[in-house]
C-alpha cells in the first residue's frame, strides 16, 4: 500500500485525513475514538477565554445536501480545557487545539494558556457576535491575529478562513503575512432556514453555518485559489464525505483535509476514506505530493 | 429532516410539575427513544415517549415551562423518534423507575404485556403527589412503591424495594431515571448489569450524533445517538454516577 503519512503545517500526520473543528470534539475521550478510527490528527472543538454555553436549540436543521448549525461556540474556557487535550492525547495523533476570541491579545492569552500541538484560530465562525469571521472577514485582523499567536506559541499555527468573504485569497495572504504555517479553508457558509408553518426561523440563532456535500465544490474553488497564490500550504475542509472528495480536495491544492458533516454516518469515514484513498494511489500508481496541486498544473 | 410541526391535542397534570401532552400523530417511536421538541421561539429539548403518541414532561426549566404554558390546539416542532430504544428480552422482565423517568418504561411494559411477556415493577418517587401511572403499572403486573419521604409504599430511595425482589428471576432488568437513584441500582446489582438496560440523560444539543456534547467518558459513546439505551455494564466503568457534562461542555455533579 502506499503510503499516507505527509508533513504538512508544521505536523507530522500518519495520513492526511483530519477530524475537523467543532465535531465531536468536545470531550478527550471522543476526540481519541476519532483517532484510534483513524483519523490521522484532530482538532478540538473552539474554546475561548470564558465558559459560554452556545445558543438555545434547534442549533442544527438538515437542509437538502447538508446541515445549518448554529452551535454558538459552546466550550469551558480554556482553562477548563487542557484535561481533555490531555486525554486526547492518548490517540498518539497530533491535537490540534482550535482557538477564538475577540482581539489578537485574546487570542494570544489562550494560546499561552494551552498545550496542544498545534493551534488552529478560528477566525470564521459565521453566527457568533464579535467572534469568528466578524474579525476574520477583516484581512488587517487576520494578520494582527495571526503574529500575536505566532509570537506567543511555540507550535504550528493554522489560520481558519471563512468563505463568507469577496476575496478569500486576500485573507489567505493577510494570514500568510502574519506568519501562519497552513491555511485551513473553509469554515462554513452562512445561511438560514425558516419553518413555513409558522414563519420562525428555525435555528435559535436565526443564521447558522451551511456544511455537508452542498458546499464542497465552493471549498474546492476557494482551495484551489488560495494554493495558487500561496507559499504555505492550504489544508481543505468543506463538504468532505468520501475518498473521492479528499482526491478531488488534495488535486485542488489541499496537503491535508479535515471531515465534519460526514462524521453523521459516524467514526467508520475515517477508514474507509483512508483505504480508499489508498487504493486510489495505488491504481494510479501516485504519491500524495504528486497529486497535490495536480489541477493547477493541468491549466498552466 | 427539518423539524415537523405537530398539533398538542390534549394535556393531561399527572402531578404538580409533570404533564403528559398527546400529539396528533403517531411517531412510532421505541419506548426510551427520544424526540427533539421545539418550543418555537424558546429552545428545543429531548423528551421521552411515554406511548406511541405522548410524550410525559417534567418542568425543570426555561424551556419546559413555556412548553407547560401551551395547552391543546399549540403546536411545536419535532425532530425524531432518535436514539436507540429498549429491546425487549426473554419472558420475564424487572421495569425499575425513578420520578418522571417511570414514562418510557409504562410504554415499555405495555408493548411487552401486548407480547406476552410477564411484567413486575419497582417504582421509586419523592412523596405520594409526585406519583404518577400506579394503574398503568398495576394493569401491568406486581408492582412496588417506594417514596422518599415515606408517605406511600415502601420508605427509602428505589434500590430499598430491591431487598422484596430475586432479580435472578427477571431475564431482562430495565431502568430509567435520575442519575443518582440508576447509580444507586446498577452499583447494587452489578451481577445483573449485562441484563441491565438503562435508558440515561445527557446534554443534547445537536441529537444527530456530531457535536459531542453529549459524549460519555471514557469511550466517548455518543449517547443520543448510540444511547439513550445503554447496558449497565459499560455504565459501571463509565463517568455516570460521579460526573457529567453541562452546556459548557465542563464537567458537573450528577444530580438525583
Amino acid at each position: 500500500m502506499p503510503s499516507l503519512s505527509i508533513h504538512a503545517g508544521g505536523l507530522q500526520l500518519n495520513n492526511p485525513i483530519l477530524l475537523a473543528a467543532g465535531i465531536l470534539g468536545t470531550t478527550g475521550a471522543s476526540l481519541c475514538r476519532a483517532a484510534r478510527a483513524g483519523a490521522g490528527g484532530v482538532v478540538t472543538k473552539s474554546v475561548g477565554s470564558l465558559p459560554r454555553e452556545g445558543h438555545p436549540g434547534p442549533t442544527i436543521v438538515h437542509v437538502d445536501g447538508g446541515l445549518l448549525n448554529a452551535m454558538g461556540l459552546p466550550n469551558p474556557s480554556y482553562k477548563d480545557f487542557q484535561d481533555e487535550i490531555d486525554t486526547a492525547r492518548a490517540g498518539k495523533v497530533p491535537v490540534i487545539a482550535s482557538i477564538f476570541g475577540s482581539s489578537a491579545e485574546e487570542f494570544a492569552k489562550i494560546a499561552r494558556g494551552l498545550k496542544a500541538d498545534a493551534f488552529e484560530l478560528n477566525l470564521s465562525c459565521p453566527h457568533a457576535e464579535n467572534y469568528g469571521s466578524e474579525l476574520g472577514r477583516y484581512p488587517d485582523l487576520v494578520e494582527s491575529v495571526t503574529g500575536a499567536v505566532k509570537a506567543a506559541a511555540d507550535v504550528p499555527v493554522w489560520v481558519k478562513l471563512t468563505p463568507n468573504t469577496a476575496d478569500i485569497i486576500e485573507l489567505g495572504l493577510a494570514a500568510q503575512r502574519g506568519g501562519a504555517d497552513a491555511i485551513v479553508a473553509i469554515n462554513t457558509l452562512k445561511a438560514m432556514a425558516i419553518d413555513i408553518e409558522t414563519g420562525y426561523p428555525i435555528l435559535g440563532n436565526c443564521f447558522g453555518g451551511l456544511s455537508g456535500p452542498a458546499i464542497k465544490p465552493v471549498a474546492v474553488r476557494c482551495v484551489y485559489e488560495l494554493a495558487s497564490r500561496l507559499e504555505i500550504p492550504v489544508i481543505g475542509v468543506g463538504g468532505v464525505s468520501t475518498w473521492e472528495d479528499v482526491v478531488e480536495m488534495i488535486m485542488a491544492g489541499a496537503s491535508a483535509v479535515q471531515v465534519g458533516t460526514a462524521l453523521l454516518r459516524g467514526y467508520g469515514v475515517f477508514e474507509e476514506i483512508t483505504v480508499g484513498l489508498s487504493r486510489y494511489l495505488e491504481r494510479k500508481s501516485l504519491t500524495l505530493e504528486e497529486l497535490c496541486g495536480l489541477a493547477g498544473r493541468r491549466r498552466s | 429532516m427539518r423539524p415537523i410541526n405537530c398539533i398538542i391535542e390534549e394535556v393531561r397534570s399527572e402531578a404538580p410539575l409533570i404533564r403528559t401532552f398527546r400529539l396528533d400523530r403517531n411517531l412510532d417511536p421505541a419506548p426510551g427513544q427520544y424526540v427533539m421538541v421545539w418550543i418555537r421561539g424558546v429552545d428545543e429539548i429531548p423528551m421521552s415517549f411515554s406511548g406511541p403518541d405522548t410524550i410525559t414532561v417534567q418542568s425543570v426549566g426555561e424551556a419546559s415551562a413555556a412548553l407547560f404554558g401551551l395547552g391543546a390546539g399549540s403546536s411545536v416542532g419535532l425532530r425524531g423518534p432518535l436514539g436507540s430504544g429498549f429491546i425487549l428480552r426473554g419472558k420475564r422482565i424487572l421495569l425499575i423507575g425513578g420520578g418522571v423517568g417511570t414514562a418510557p418504561l409504562a410504554f415499555l411494559g405495555e408493548q411487552a404485556k401486548a407480547a406476552g411477556i410477564e411484567v413486575a415493577s419497582l417504582l421509586g418517587f419523592r412523596c405520594k403527589e409526585d406519583l404518577i401511572f400506579q394503574e398503568r403499572f398495576e394493569a401491568l403486573g406486581d408492582t412496588i412503591i417506594t417514596t422518599d419521604d415515606g408517605s406511600l409504599g415502601i420508605h427509602g430511595r428505589a434500590a430499598a424495594g430491591l431487598d422484596e425482589l430475586n432479580l435472578f428471576d427477571y431475564d431482562q432488568i430495565y431502568l430509567c431515571g435520575p442519575e443518582m437513584m440508576m447509580w444507586d441500582i446498577i452499583s447494587r446489582t452489578q451481577e445483573h448489569a449485562k441484563k441491565t438496560q438503562a435508558c440515561i440523560n445527557r446534554y443534547f444539543k445537536c441529537a444527530a450524533g456530531i457535536c459531542g456534547s453529549c459524549c460519555l467518558d471514557p469511550e466517548g459513546v455518543r449517547v443520543c445517538v448510540e444511547g439513550p439505551v445503554l447496558m449497565a455494564d459499560r455504565l459501571l466503568e463509565s463517568e455516570f454516577g460521579r460526573y457529567r457534562r453541562g452546556p459548557t461542555g465542563g464537567k458537573g455533579p450528577c444530580r438525583g
